[in-house]
């Protein structure tokens, strides 16, 4: 009978009804999107780290990977030693430079990396072959259009140019053998993948035996925090870092996101809550007569509040509903405009929809809404019945 | 009186706050009804005919002085233990019907009933033997604005007749009635009190009060007549 009375009153009003929902489903979509942006780029970024299986990160000491243009010297000789400690499985040394493609109408400029074709995690080979020939190099889709090269194809590529004389350096001809996807990178980015041995051969004395960073696989059995402590204790010029430590480094610098999803979804659930309290407490101003009138004909005070918390989680779980499905709508069309953003690697989300999360987030939108009956419709049960009817009675 | 009372009204006095003076609505009356009895409580505006009512109904507590119903001193009960009483033991009829706009007629028939957890099946008979009692039971799925004011008032009385009360308490039942359908609602009432209810109505309506087997005349507070009045056979 409860049920039934409370989905009669909200139906007595139902444009209002309908109106107070949409407010509370805006209301849950913002506070979704929120959850959702606090929690999509740690996740996707934690799941971009973890994609290829690497655990740890290997940089010039005091640096973080490709923070600065530090290189880590004597590469092999570290390599031997980070594969001796125990639980290392795989080391793949990376280093990065910028390569310039000559012989077109303009010089095309790309981000290359050096690597080991037998370990490497820095791409997904689409088509071709893996760069294992000293002459060989693998280039995104984005670096082969400017470039208006295909598989195949020689292409003439600098390592270093001086802009003064307006001369490259570290010249060689290469050609295309294959077409790949770099995981760290955006598909708008023009990058190629070379054998690290031809990377630091185009770059002269300065490069030899120096990389980047190591990228390092360590057994499942094997917790990586102490791979990592055992990495820098047994080559100190470096900083290892873990996976883990990694996407913490991420959280502090991400943390203006969570500090902005946390404000406004607070204000969401505010917002919800107030807005389930005035439809409710309206309501309740109105049928103060019919709730004297229930409370003396004996329905108790317990069941009067049932009654109206009823309407407002009614009201709430089905703003909630609603919620759900805009704030996932506005979540994919807002992350679809943010991850045009330069640079940012493809597999980064920002909102990312986690149902725990999600649920957890709309479990407080509705008992924000229960929280938000109880007041208006204790205190209606609770005014004298005598007083209430004699007063409606004159209104 | 011979037989214990049903309703027994010992010096109730009633104060309200008002202005930061006290408003004396009832001022030590003490009044006894017995069981089958048929009792209107006259008296112009303001005299606490309805405050009175409303001590006898358990909606209201005395200042001081007691009020038992059927040997329960309701005018010490707690809040829920009074709901819980008027539930159960009173029926009460308003001057504005008071029926739930939302509800039909069977469902506000049904609602006291729901309340004392009556299965659905038997208040659902129940609803509609009585709307059948006060001429209602092709009306059963209309809601109240579908209802014309003395049909609202008949469902408001089935409705109070609901859990089977010892007492039916009328305020003003034909306040908002013409003269036609108070009529109607004043022979419901004599005809319940044939079938044996206790009834006690507050009115202004002479023709309701001569209904009645009895009449209270009270004035500022205070019982000031008490007379049976000669029945017809």
């Amino acid at each position: 009978m409860r049920l039934h009375l409370a989905a009669l009153s909200l139906k007595r009003h139902a444009s209002r009804t309908l109106l107070a929902m949409l407010g509370v489903a805006v209301s849950a979509a913002m506070l979704l999107d929120m959850v959702m942006l606090a929690t999509g780029m740690r996740e996707s970024f934690a799941s971009l780290l973890s994609s290829n299986g690497f655990t740890i990160r290997v940089s010039p000491r005091g640096t973080l990977p490709f923070d600065s243009e530090a290189t880590i010297g004597q590469a092999d000789a570290a390599a031997l030693a980070m594969r001796a400690v125990p639980g290392v499985t795989d080391v793949a040394p990376v280093l990065g430079t910028t390569i310039h493609v000559l012989g077109r109408p303009e010089p095309v400029t790309a981000f290359a990396l050096g690597i080991d074709p037998a370990v490497q995690g820095d791409y997904q080979l689409l088509e071709g072959r893996d760069p294992t020939a000293a002459d060989a190099v693998v280039a995104s889709d984005a670096l082969l259009r400017a470039a208006a090269a295909r598989i195949g194809d020689t292409l003439d590529i600098a390592v270093g140019f001086d802009p003064q004389l307006r001369t490259y350096s570290g010249r060689r001809r290469l050609v295309v053998s294959g077409r790949a996807r770099f995981t760290y990178l955006s598909a708008d980015d023009r990058a190629a993948a070379l054998s690290l041995g031809t990377v630091q051969a185009m770059g002269g004395g300065d490069r030899a035996d120096r990389v980047s960073l190591f990228m390092v696989r360590t057994a499942p059995n094997v917790d990586p925090e102490l791979a990592r402590a055992a990495i820098e204790r047994a080559v100190p010029r470096v900083t290892a870092l873990s996976t883990a430590g990694a996407i913490a480094e991420a959280e502090k610098r991400l943390s203006y996101f969570r500090q902005l999803a946390f404000i406004l979804g607070a204000v969401s659930l505010v917002v919800g809550f107030l807005l389930v309290t005035t439809i409710v407490t309206v309501s309740v101003n109105e049928r103060i007569g019919e709730i004297a009138i229930m409370r003396a004909i004996g329905v108790s005070r317990a069941h009067v509040v049932q009654q109206i918390v009823i309407e407002g989680i009614a009201l709430s779980l089905a703003g909630a509903a609603a919620g759900l499905v805009l704030g996932v709508f506005t979540a994919h069309y807002l992350n679809s405009i943010l991850r045009g953003f330069p640079g940012l690697p493809d597999a980064i989300d920002f909102f990312l929809l986690q149902p725990p999360s999600a649920l957890r987030a709309l479990g407080l939108l509705v008992a924000s809404g229960i929280a938000a009956g109880i007041y208006p419709s204790w205190r209606a049960a609770s005014l004298p019945i005598s007083t209430t009817l004699r007063e409606e009675a004159v209104g | 009186m011979t037989a214990t009372p049903l309703l027994s009204v010992r010096d109730a006095e009633r104060d309200y706050p008002h202005s930061g003076e006290p408003v004396h609505a009832v001022r030590g009356v003490s009044l006894e009804i017995a069981r089958g009895e048929y009792i209107a409580i006259v008296g112009p505006s303001g005299c606490g005919k309805s405050t009175l009512l409303n001590l006898l109904g358990a909606i209201d507590r005395p200042t001081s002085g007691t009020v038992t119903i059927a040997g329960t001193a309701v005018s010490g009960l707690p809040d829920r233990e009074a709901t819980r009483f008027r539930l159960e033991n009173i029926g009460f009829v308003f001057q504005r019907f008071y029926l739930l706009p939302v509800l039909t007629a069977r469902e506000n028939v049904e609602l006291p009933m729901a309340e004392a957890k009556i299965a659905a099946a038997e208040r659902r008979s129940r609803a509609l033997e009585l709307l059948g009692y006060v001429g209602l039971a092709e009306r059963e799925d209309h809601r109240p604005s579908e209802l014309s004011g003395g049909e609202q008032q008949r469902v408001a009385i089935a409705r109070a007749l609901a859990n089977r009360p010892a007492v039916l308490l009328a305020d003003e039942p034909t306040g908002e009635l013409d003269a036609r359908t108070g009529a109607d609602v004043i022979a419901l009432f004599d005809r319940l009190n044939r079938d044996g209810m206790t009834i006690v109505v507050v009115t202004h309506d002479e023709k309701l009060a001569g209904a009645a087997r009895r009449v209270v005349h009270m004035l500022d507070g205070r019982v000031v007549r008490d007379e049976p009045l000669l029945r017809r056979a």
